[in-house]
């Protein structure tokens, strides 16, 4: 038709990221429930220690990250649950849309989800363990995104998966948290030397190992995408 | 109590066809008497080594189960790229197989790894490279099983199952690098019991009885790996076959 | 060697399209081809492979044999063709949450029409569903959403519309507003395929007209020379047969 140009791939990604925002904003379920998640677990652990014994500057970046993930996974799993209700992803998969364009916008919502938790978490972590504000804090952010960037690759994947299986919500934690495991990791320990004021030579080895993660996996992860597809 | 027809009747549709192989065969029988003579040389031919003492004969298991994991989780690789580029249902069905021998060679490593360190290194477990990696590998192959059985449709499972099979494998270096980057910059405690078998030191040459034993145990548990795999190879061609007809 | 006599592109082509799952074959060799402007009317009984045939045709489906184009591309090979190509089922594809007009207009971008606004204005009052575009789909009746679906469908003005019992939950004027757009799509050059149980309804669009059992197409005819009424008699003693046949 004369008025149609091939949807691109960043166009494509870019609209259904902004449509699973929109209907996540209009139900704010998820949002809600993962950020009260969230903030509960962060105290939660906080009462659990002893915080006589161990230092909370310590124990924060480990709470962080857990935190995370099992909030992230809160997210994740109704990224494509949301397609299921109608059989919604039928007329994605009709249309010419690129397979792995659905990824990445799926990716992408799920990113920021995510990361409008952390904008919330970071501080409320920096609030209950009195922890340095400053500069500091902005590259924990940033160690945050990172970590994100790896949480949401590999977990918009496995959610893809798991949604289509009669175990859903134990399947999708379970395949994904050994695959977490190296990111929170690195994102731990890197934190913990950066809230102790080590140098950045301390902590970079580790951001180099997140930021490696996160290539390799959201490549793989995206080849991997269309097979987890109706054929 | 119904009776057995003994006339040459047509055959019920409910069992597969007659041509296909049964799971146990020779190859196992042979694998089997390999092992058994494993132990039994292990046991009574083998020295007692002269710092770990007896412990150290879990040696023979332990590193031919390790090995023989690993082989087996290759083959879970290589079904799982077969399948995905050919859509070949067997490239699946020998990912599955190997999957689940690997899993139980996974659990010995990880059952006697413990059970000899605990005698030489004076702890149950430690966090070290290899040992996390091992656990790791059992976490995404049960990961593996659990996601084959949750889900009913043939194609999908095989598909499901590859890509995991796959990012697993892949995983894996990831895990190495991340664990042995934590030893490099956090030494770990000196352990308490001097020995050859220490995490960082290389072991020492063994003398010949020794690697002789050493090397049957590769070869027997090599052997029933593989014998294992085909025998979990026919089972699942016969249950599939079977499930064709019924359908 | 002499060039074919005739290389017209079809708009709707099947050559010898099977798809098996497990041993079941659901659609077992069914070719046939339509022109634009053409309507087959598909009918069959529950069970007769109609939405397979149909999932095959719009490219979600691999074939296990056999080929499926639509202007003479292979959909799963040929992203790009699938502009040409709109699905309506039963189910209404829509997100319970945003709104008529967003769920069109969500749609009119994943063709990459210029002005998705306008087209789904267009095709929201084509559907007659103007007046309720801003409400959340999950508010609107079961009739109403149809309609918003068919909306969906339609935004890109496809050139083939492949449409899986379209007229469940519409009442009167729904129907009407979905026979009438039919019809002007057909008149567009727009080639159709309509799987329905309400014989009457099909063949009153319908070019053609085919009765699918067990995966195969037991009839074939061209619509305009048909009695409505003797058609339906022949069709009901087509299916008797068939489920006495099965037994």
């Amino acid at each position: 038709m004369a008025d149609e140009t091939a949807p691109g791939f960043g166009a494509s990604a870019w609209l259904i990221a902004r449509k699973d925002l929109t209907v996540e904003f209009r139900t704010k379920t998820a949002f809600f429930s993962a950020m009260v998640f969230t903030v509960l677990g962060i105290a939660i652990f906080f009462f659990a220690w002893d915080s006589t014994a161990v230092a909370s500057i310590d124990l924060a970046p480990g709470v962080l990250w857990v935190v995370f993930v099992f909030s992230g996974l809160l997210a994740l799993q109704r990224s494509f649950s949301v397609e299921q209700s109608d059989r919604a992803m039928d007329a994605l998969l009709v249309s010419p849309v690129i397979r792995e364009a659905i990824y990445a916008g799926k990716a992408i919502a799920n990113l920021l989800f995510i990361c409008a938790i952390q904008l919330i978490a970071v501080p409320a972590v920096a609030l209950f363990y009195n922890l340095p504000l400053g500069r500091p804090l902005l590259v924990l952010l940033g160690m945050a995104w990172l970590t994100a960037v790896g949480l949401v690759a590999i977990g918009t994947l496995f959610a893809s998966m798991a949604v289509n299986t009669r175990l859903a919500e134990l399947l999708l934690p379970m395949l994904s948290l050994p695959f977490f495991v190296p990111l929170v990791m690195s994102a731990s320990y890197a934190s913990t030397k950066l809230l102790a004021g080590r140098p950045a030579a301390e902590w970079w080895p580790w951001l180099r190992i997140l930021i490696g993660f996160d290539i390799v996996f959201l490549v793989a992860c995206t080849l991997a995408f269309p097979f987890t597809l109706e054929e | 109590m119904t009776s057995v027809p003994t006339s040459a009747a047509a055959p019920r549709a409910d069992l597969p066809p007659a041509t296909l192989p049964r799971p146990f065969g020779a190859l196992f029988l042979l694998a089997v008497l390999a092992v058994i003579g494993l132990y039994i040389r292990s046991i009574y031919f083998t020295p007692i080594e002269a710092v770990q003492g007896a412990a150290q004969k879990i040696y023979y298991i332990h590193v031919p189960a390790a090995i023989s994991a690993y082989l087996a989780y290759s083959l879970v690789a290589l079904g799982s790229v077969m399948h995905l580029w050919l859509h070949d249902a067997r490239a699946d069905r020998l990912a599955e197989s190997a999957a689940e021998v690997g899993l139980v060679f996974n659990t010995v490593v990880l059952t006697s790894g413990p059970l000899w360190a605990k005698p030489i290194w004076n702890t149950w477990w430690t966090w070290d490279a290899r040992l996390t990696s091992t656990l790791f590998l059992w976490f995404i192959f049960a990961a593996y099983l659990v996601l084959r059985g949750a889900i009913d449709e043939p194609a999908m499972r095989a598909r499901f199952a590859a890509v995991l099979a796959i990012l697993g494998v892949l995983l894996i270096p990831f895990i190495h690098m991340s664990v042995y980057l934590f030893r490099t910059l956090h030494p770990m405690p000196i352990m308490l019991q001097p020995s050859a078998f220490q995490p960082n030191n290389p072991a020492p040459p063994l003398p010949p009885v020794m690697r002789t034993t050493f090397f049957l145990g590769m070869g027997a548990f090599m052997l029933l790996c593989v014998a294992l795999v085909v025998a979990r190879y026919r089972y699942a061609a016969l249950r599939d076959a079977a499930a064709e007809a019924n359908s | 060697m002499a060039a074919p006599a005739e290389s017209r592109v079809h708009a709707i082509e099947a050559t010898d399209l099977v798809r098996r799952f497990g041993r079941r074959h659901a659609v077992d060799r069914v070719s046939f081809s339509l022109g634009s402007g053409d309507c087959l009317a598909l009918f069959g009984p529950n069970g007769a492979g109609k939405t397979t045939l149909l999932r095959l045709l719009a490219g979600l489906l691999r074939p296990t044999a056999g080929e499926a184009t639509i202007n003479g591309a292979a959909l799963r090979s040929d992203q790009d063709a699938r502009r040409n190509v709109g699905l309506l089922t039963h189910q209404t594809m829509l997100y319970p949450a945003l709104t008529a007009r967003e769920n069109v207009r969500f749609a009119a971008g994943l063709y990459g029409l210029r002005d998705p606004e306008t087209a789904a204005s267009e095709a929201l009052a084509l559907m007659r569903v103007s007046d309720r575009a801003e409400v959340p789909v999950r508010s609107l009746s079961r009739g109403l959403q149809q309609r918003v679906s068919i909306a969906r469908a339609v935004v890109h003005r496809p050139r083939v519309l492949l449409l899986d019992e379209p007229y469940t939950g519409l009442d009167a004027a729904g129907a009407a507003a979905l026979t009438g757009m039919l019809r002007e799509l057909r008149a567009a050059g727009a080639a159709l395929v309509l799987v329905t149980h309400n014989l009457g309804e099909g063949l009153a669009i319908a070019s053609h007209a085919a009765v699918m059992l067990a995966g195969r197409f037991t009839r074939f005819d061209d619509a305009t020379a048909l009695d409505a009424a003797g058609y339906g008699a022949e069709y009901v003693q087509l299916v008797m047969a068939a489920e006495g046949a099965r037994g």
